[in-house]
């Protein structure tokens, strides 16, 4: 275990993982420190390959949508999008008004879990632990609407290439209203407990600064680019499923800071809600999926598509030569992106600093690895 | 006069000893007794705050706590104290082995020493010093040498850092409390803890001492909490920083020390703040409300001060589930840039209230 450069004086180096509690998994950091002050952040990841990209070649196109859970866990419904957006791209059907507002409210849906998860968890680093259950109180009620339609809490599945694997659960409606309903009177909450406090605003503001200019040359996205005013939604930029006919707010930030990145995810939950109070009662009559053959096959060429998850853009590159399964396939995850602007912003921070900066990127380390 | 007075009890004790034995043998055999009481005192106080501390912290965070063994959990801590004990001790392979041993004993000594200073109830009192509150002071801040000798040597990096932020932080709080108390001192003009809480007889120094009083408070509450290292400046421990800080290589028996110790020494600051600034075991009087008074006195003595006591606990174990944890700069700008200049204004507003005699 070297460093690339002899350690000068005063400075000694310090492995921040793989079992670290706030890595969040299995990410190694290599801190170079002086006394408390960090002066390199080292990434080294690998400990959760899984090689998905290789196995998805060897996989059917139905296949491979199952394998995309567990990249991004937190976002498994988003992935799981991405990929059957690009099949369908590929055979070009016509998806049902139905199934892209169902996709679109779980593809919500999930967001807000995966910001709720989030936000407990970046009080509990910061050492406010009982924002972590206050978090997961919330996301309960979520997990049941998932366990009720999709059958799965976690890694639903619930796509299909061409549609939805079964129509929604005759519940959902009503849940899906009271879960907005329970959460507009909690998400205010959020904001007593952690944003308005002093101590979380000085642990959070001006740590960490991102520029527009480095988050836009390390390709940082989501809530993590647009803290730092890099518009990057790809909800808005290149609108998918329902999202062109709903109305929200692209949530924007310009100080780039870990509160900035904080207020952005908090904002973004208020347009989740809001996105989902413009589509709950219009969800169309019809098929829950369009008629697809048993055996999918793509036709020669290659197919891009970009869905927006709740860590940023998640794209999937499909090359088919014409098989049931793709010559080769590629996943653009954010967290990758993300987890890359680390050394930039956290030197000269403390490694309390640190720890706050790790948990505003919002790593979910599969995600990286995959 | 308080009707609950165990100066008689411990006077007759003392009497029908000194009639069967020598002076020296009086003194050894009254050291065994204290000695005995404190040390299962200690043990007993450990396991009600860990059970505390699990319940608070799950009535904050919507949940129930220990709830299996033992009727609404009341034995879990007999049960996590089972499994403690019997661990293995664990010693890193580089650690430097007497040290890395010694450490947990300091810091539970200094925690069993100033326990001896808290006046229980009237005559309830193992050591009543003339300098009461300098002596706990000065036995108190003996812990974190025990924490410094665990984090060097552990051989750890994280120990390291752990025990520099504990002996950065706690050398600075240590003025604070200090400062605190010594504003209420010139109020009571006495550092003997009989003398101060005798001196709240009308009334409690926090309502009697005007706003510096209320000041002072405030800062001993704050001081207090980083004093015991417990959130919302656990940075000694910042279990997502530093995943144990000091005592990470520490397993079993020797862990649960520090662990003991950490919850008594919230006892202690508890005891110090409720003898101080409530007036101990002293009941709650207005005036000349003679009924009322005298109502008041019939609960004895020893409720009232674990009655403050654990008001006091009850409030560092709300800042514990409710803060987030402070950065290593930020606890030391608040300590020098901000609670001393207060403090110091406040000590020389107290004393000229004092000076005048506008105190009540």
């Amino acid at each position: 275990m070297t460093l690339n450069k002899p350690l000068e004086d005063q400075e000694y180096f310090i492995n921040m993982g793989p079992q670290h509690p706030s890595t969040h998994g299995v990410l190694r950091l290599l801190l170079k420190l002086e006394g408390e002050i960090i002066r390199k952040v080292e990434p080294h990841l690998g400990y959760i390959h899984r090689s998905i990209e290789k196995m998805c070649e060897k996989d059917t196109y139905i296949q491979i949508v199952h394998l995309t859970d567990r990249m991004d866990y937190l976002s498994s419904h988003i992935n799981n999008e991405g990929v059957c957006l690009a099949v369908e791209q590929g055979l070009e059907v016509e998806i049902p008004e139905r199934v892209k507002v169902i996709r679109t409210i779980i593809s919500e849906l999930t967001r807000l879990s995966s910001h709720q998860l989030w936000w407990g968890v970046m009080g509990m680093d910061l050492g406010a632990i009982t924002s972590f259950l206050y978090g997961f109180r919330d996301r309960e009620m979520i997990n049941d609407i998932f366990e009720e339609t999709c059958g799965a809490r976690l890694t639903m599945n619930y796509n299909v290439p061409g549609g939805l694997m079964f129509d929604i659960h005759p519940n959902f409606q009503q849940r899906t209203k009271d879960f907005i309903k329970h959460f507009k009177t909690k998400l205010p909450e959020y904001d007593q407990l952690l944003s308005n406090n002093i101590i979380f605003q000085q642990r959070t503001k001006g740590v960490g600064v991102l520029t527009r200019e480095d988050a836009i040359s390390f390709g940082a996205t989501g809530p993590v680019g647009r803290a730092s005013g890099f518009s990057n939604d790809i909800r808005k930029k290149y609108p998918y499923s329902a999202y062109p006919q709903v109305t929200f707010n692209e949530a924007l930030d310009d100080v780039g800071d870990c509160f900035a990145r904080y207020s952005v995810r908090i904002k973004e939950m208020w347009e989740s809600l809001s996105i989902l109070e413009q589509l709950i009662d219009n969800i169309p009559a019809g098929e829950f999926k369009a008629k697809t053959k048993a055996v999918i096959k793509l036709p020669k060429g290659d197919f891009y598509q970009r869905v927006e998850t709740a860590r940023g853009e998640f794209g999937v590159y499909i090359i088919s030569d014409g098989l049931k399964n793709p010559y080769r396939l590629k996943f653009r995850s954010p967290g990758f992106s993300n987890l890359s602007v680390i050394d930039k912003i956290s030197r000269g921070a403390k490694i309390a600093d640190l720890v706050a900066i790790l948990s505003t990127l919002d790593l979910v380390i599969p995600d990286i690895d995959r | 006069m308080n009707i609950y007075d165990f100066t008689g009890l411990t006077q007759s004790i003392h009497e029908s000893l000194s009639n069967s034995l020598s002076p020296t043998m009086v003194t050894v055999v009254e050291f065994t007794i204290v000695a005995l009481i404190f040390m299962t005192f200690f043990t007993f106080l450990g396991l009600v705050l860990v059970y505390a501390e699990r319940k608070v912290a799950a009535f904050f965070q919507l949940r129930l706590g220990p709830m299996r063994v033992g009727f609404w959990g009341t034995a879990q801590t007999i049960a996590d104290a089972v499994k403690l004990v019997m661990k293995e001790p664990l010693v890193t392979k580089n650690a430097d082995k007497f040290l890395f041993n010694l450490a947990p004993f300091i810091v539970i000594i200094s925690t069993i020493m100033a326990l001896g200073a808290m006046p229980f109830a009237k005559g309830l009192h193992a050591l009543d010093f003339d300098i009461g509150i300098l002596y706990v002071a000065a036995v108190s801040s003996l812990g974190v040498i025990g924490i410094l000798i665990a984090g060097w040597s552990s051989d750890n990096k994280y120990s390291l850092i752990g025990a520099m932020r504990s002996g950065a932080q706690l050398v600075s709080y240590e003025l604070s409390v200090g400062l605190s108390l010594l504003t209420i001192v010139v109020l009571a003009g006495s550092l003997q803890f009989s003398e101060i809480i005798a001196s709240q007889e009308a009334g409690w120094w926090i309502f009697r001492g005007h706003i510096p009083a209320f000041i002072a408070f405030v800062i001993f509450m704050i001081a207090g909490t980083a004093e015991t290292n417990r959130g919302p400046f656990d940075l000694a421990e910042a279990e997502s920083e530093l995943t144990a800080g000091f005592h990470t290589e520490y397993s079993g028996l020797k862990f649960s020390f520090f662990f003991l110790a950490e919850f008594v020494n919230m006892f202690i600051i508890a005891g110090i703040g409720a003898t101080v600034f409530f007036g101990g075991w002293m009941p709650f009087h207005i005036g000349d409300w003679s009924g009322f008074n005298r109502v008041m006195d019939f609960i004895p003595g020893i409720f009232w001060f674990f009655g403050k006591v654990t008001f006091i606990i009850f409030m560092m174990m709300w800042f514990k589930w409710t803060f987030p944890r402070l950065r290593i700069d930020q606890v030391l700008t608040l300590e020098w840039k901000y609670l001393l200049p207060i403090n110091l204004v406040n000590l020389l507003l107290m004393a000229f209230i004092v000076l005048m005699g506008w105190h009540f």
